[in-house]
């Protein structure tokens, strides 16, 4: 059993005789450019031995201003700037700041386009839980299934792809509806206006893609005692400092917090007809973390097989103005990202663009309590903690 | 005097060349089927245009590469040992050959205290990897070095204790000694005698239980603690570059084959087949090793395509809890089944 105190890590055994293993702590940067934090996050680590005594996240590495740009540019151009914040899920950041727009303008969206906003949500939670199924191995040492989940998740970046124009940042959001069809310009005015031919049928397939790597992961990694060994009771988040520290997403669900905002933000994107479960497991350790994730891609798989029977007939753009004037007000709109609560705050002060656009990101409450886990952990617990918290350094520091 | 000393260098020096040649030989084959197994356990196609086919001569033109690299000695490195390093590990793997025999009447050297000097040769690669870590100037790799060092005493005593069940059943410390134990018939169905290696004639537990500790002194997955990449970087390599690195890189693949050549002759009865007179195996018995050491390292390969990487305190709780009972267990249990049969 390990505990601190004021002068050091004491070690105590069973028999509860105190051994004080005292020497000098060294301090360990991990990062900016380390290989498991995702980009350029920093930890400053206060080490003894591997026991980490203390650790201080510096972030800012990645600071790109979006909220600052975002005040320069109009509403129609702003959705590209933050498909970039989370560029694991582009799709699912632009959906919550264009609800937030529709709203402030009381601009009534095209039931179609909500329904294959829904779609595409879905297929980039899937495809962002993917990336951290297969991510999450490699920090603990097992190459093979980053291989295979990224095999499988292929196929609903090319259905994404089909759809929308873009891998990664898909910028197919328009206040009142999506954009029809992929491009524009004189080629492409034979492209029909809507989505392509055998959309339903690709999506179909990359369910049952998605549904084949879960399996394979689940034989892989979810039944392996090592990654169990290395993961279970590894950085625990009690209830309680879910609810402290702000956490959010698969993250607070696997403290037992159920959370999600899906079922509690009803009205951005119609999920009230559709029948899925909030995942939510009680330990709140790493591995559960994982597990919540990988049974989420399979919530996920049913909704967008729910949703792909009951899209709607219609235009896919509501009737807007062609100059997006939005009237004087604020509005806080928030979403379920696939890594916790993504919202936006906007304030207009009339006329075309923002005048502040503050921009609540899930990873950066997500990791703010790492200083507070990781303390009493090792190295490797430390990765093991980190790997499970799925944040993205562009989420972290916008 | 001299006249003679200098034909006996020559000959010397023509013999550690060719065995130097045919070992980095098979360790570049090794290296090329892990590159091409891993990519085929990834569902990738691995190497494939250098060389024409297959990607054969990949490795080789890694090689090129690593030589063309600046040769970076850090500021605070600890110069000599820095640069020692990396033939430290090396030489501890390549010295395991001398003992390890190729056919009935070719070895470098037939010991008779040849366990001992395998397990005394095959531990200086720590050496080399305390080396690296302690001289590099760098935090993650002093964590990767003293890591090298706290595994040591992991693997060790279960890497001993299995191989002396081996000695108990051969009867002999000797390497040779030890194939021609398992080449004796153990019984005759009518007149055809039928001998078996280790591992079908009772060191099963102590296969499994020598295959764990060498992964283990390998440093390969899932005891790659020393190197941990998402950890450490790259541990103890983190601050080497070009051929110092290439030198580590090939250390491990030699270390790989030479371990699997201890395990293909103490447990799978080295050079030797079935059915194969003694002359012929002269000729055959290299290409016989050379495959049994394939199919160690092919295992090698699985385990670490398919494995994570298990906590340091992990491994001792599995080497101390399990590993060391089972072969104390494998010790008695042969001991006693030697005294009854």
């Amino acid at each position: 059993m390990t505990q601190l105190d004021g002068r050091g890590i004491v070690e105590v055994s069973d028999g509860g005789v105190s051994v004080e293993l005292k020497g000098e702590t060294m301090t360990l940067n991990i990062g900016p450019q380390h290989p498991s934090t995702h980009g350029v996050l920093r930890l400053v680590a206060e080490v003894d031995g591997e026991r980490i005594a203390k650790l201080e996240p510096a972030i800012g590495y990645m600071h790109r201003g979006k909220e600052k740009l975002a005040e320069v540019r109009t509403y129609a151009q702003i959705t590209a700037l933050i498909n970039r914040i989370d560029w694991v899920s582009g799709f699912a950041n632009e959906v919550a700041f264009i609800r937030a727009v529709e709203q402030l303008m009381g601009v009534e969206p095209a039931p179609r386009a909500q329904m294959i906003r829904l779609i595409l949500t879905e297929l980039t939670r899937i495809s962002n839980h993917l990336v951290f199924a297969s991510s999450y191995p490699l920090e603990l040492g097992a190459f093979t299934p980053l291989m295979w989940a990224f095999r499988e998740r292929e196929h609903i970046m090319d259905v994404i792809e089909s759809a929308t124009g873009g891998r990664f940042h898909p910028n197919f959001n328009r206040v009142g509806g999506v954009k029809p069809a992929a491009g524009g310009g004189k080629t492409q005015k034979k492209v029909s206006l809507d989505l392509p031919a055998g959309f339903y049928a690709a999506v179909e397939n990359a369910m049952d893609r998605a549904e084949l790597a879960c399996d394979e992961l689940d034989d892989l990694v979810t039944g392996n005692e090592m990654i169990q060994m290395r993961a279970k009771g590894v950085g625990i988040i009690s209830y309680d400092d879910v609810i402290a520290y702000g956490i959010s997403g698969p993250n607070a669900r696997a403290s037992g917090v159920p959370t999600d905002l899906r079922k509690l933000e009803t009205g951005l994107l119609p999920y009230e007809g559709i029948d899925f479960d909030v995942i939510t497991r009680e330990n709140g350790d790493a591995f559960d973390r994982y597990l919540v994730r990988i049974l989420e891609i399979r919530e996920s798989i049913k909704i967008v097989r729910q949703a792909i029977g009951s899209v709607p007939d219609g235009p896919l753009q509501a009737k807007v103005p062609r100059v997006l004037k939005v009237p004087p007000g604020s509005i806080y709109v928030r979403a379920e990202n696939p890594k916790g609560e993504m919202g936006y705050y906007i304030v207009s002060q009339g006329g075309r663009i923002p005048y502040r656009v503050k921009i609540r990101s899930a990873s950066f409450s997500n990791i703010s309590i790492l200083s507070k886990v990781a303390v009493g952990q090792l190295i490797p617990d430390l990765v093991a903690t980190m790997g499970s918290l799925d944040f993205v350094l562009g989420d972290v520091d916008r | 005097m001299i006249a003679f000393a200098v034909p006996f260098a020559l000959w010397l020096t023509a013999k550690l060349l060719v065995a130097l040649g045919l070992m980095l030989g098979v360790v570049l084959v090794v290296i090329w089927m892990e590159l091409k197994w891993s990519a085929h356990i990834q569902s990738r196609v691995g190497p494939w245009y250098v060389g024409g086919r297959w990607g054969w001569a990949h490795p080789l033109a890694e090689a090129l590469k690593f030589l063309q690299k600046e040769d970076l000695v850090p500021d605070d490195a600890d110069d000599k040992v820095f640069r020692l390093a990396p033939y430290v590990m090396l030489a501890g793997t390549i010295a395991t050959f001398v003992v390890i025999p190729i056919g009935p009447s070719v070895v470098a050297r037939d010991l008779d205290i040849g366990i001992f000097y395998l397990l005394a040769v095959s531990s200086l690669s720590t050496l080399g990897v305390l080396m690296a870590g302690w001289s590099s100037g760098n935090k993650y790799s002093l964590i990767g070095g003293i890591r090298a060092g706290a595994q040591l005493i992991a693997y060790e005593l279960p890497l001993v204790l299995a191989l002396v069940a081996v000695a108990v059943q051969a009867g002999t410390l000797s390497l040779t000694g030890i194939v021609a134990a398992q080449a004796t018939p153990l019984f005759h169905i009518g007149s055809t005698g039928i001998s078996l290696p280790f591992v079908l004639s009772g060191q099963i537990i102590g296969f499994v239980v020598f295959i764990i500790a060498s992964l283990a002194e390998l440093n390969r997955t899932p005891f790659d603690l020393p190197m941990a990449e998402s950890e450490l970087t790259m541990g103890y390599v983190t601050e080497y570059s070009g051929l110092r690195f290439s030198m580590f890189f090939l250390g491990e693949y030699a270390g790989m084959v030479s371990m699997a050549a201890v395990v293909s002759t103490v447990y799978l009865g080295g050079y030797w087949l079935p059915g194969l007179s003694n002359d012929l195996l002269d000729w055959l018995g290299p290409f016989v090793l050379v495959g049994k050491i394939f199919f160690i390292v092919f295992l090698f390969i699985w385990f670490r395509w398919t494995w994570p990487r298990i906590r340091e305190d992990q491994l001792q709780q599995l080497a101390w809890k399990w590993l060391i009972p089972l072969t104390l267990f494998n010790i008695v249990a042969t001991a006693t089944l030697k005294v009854v049969f």
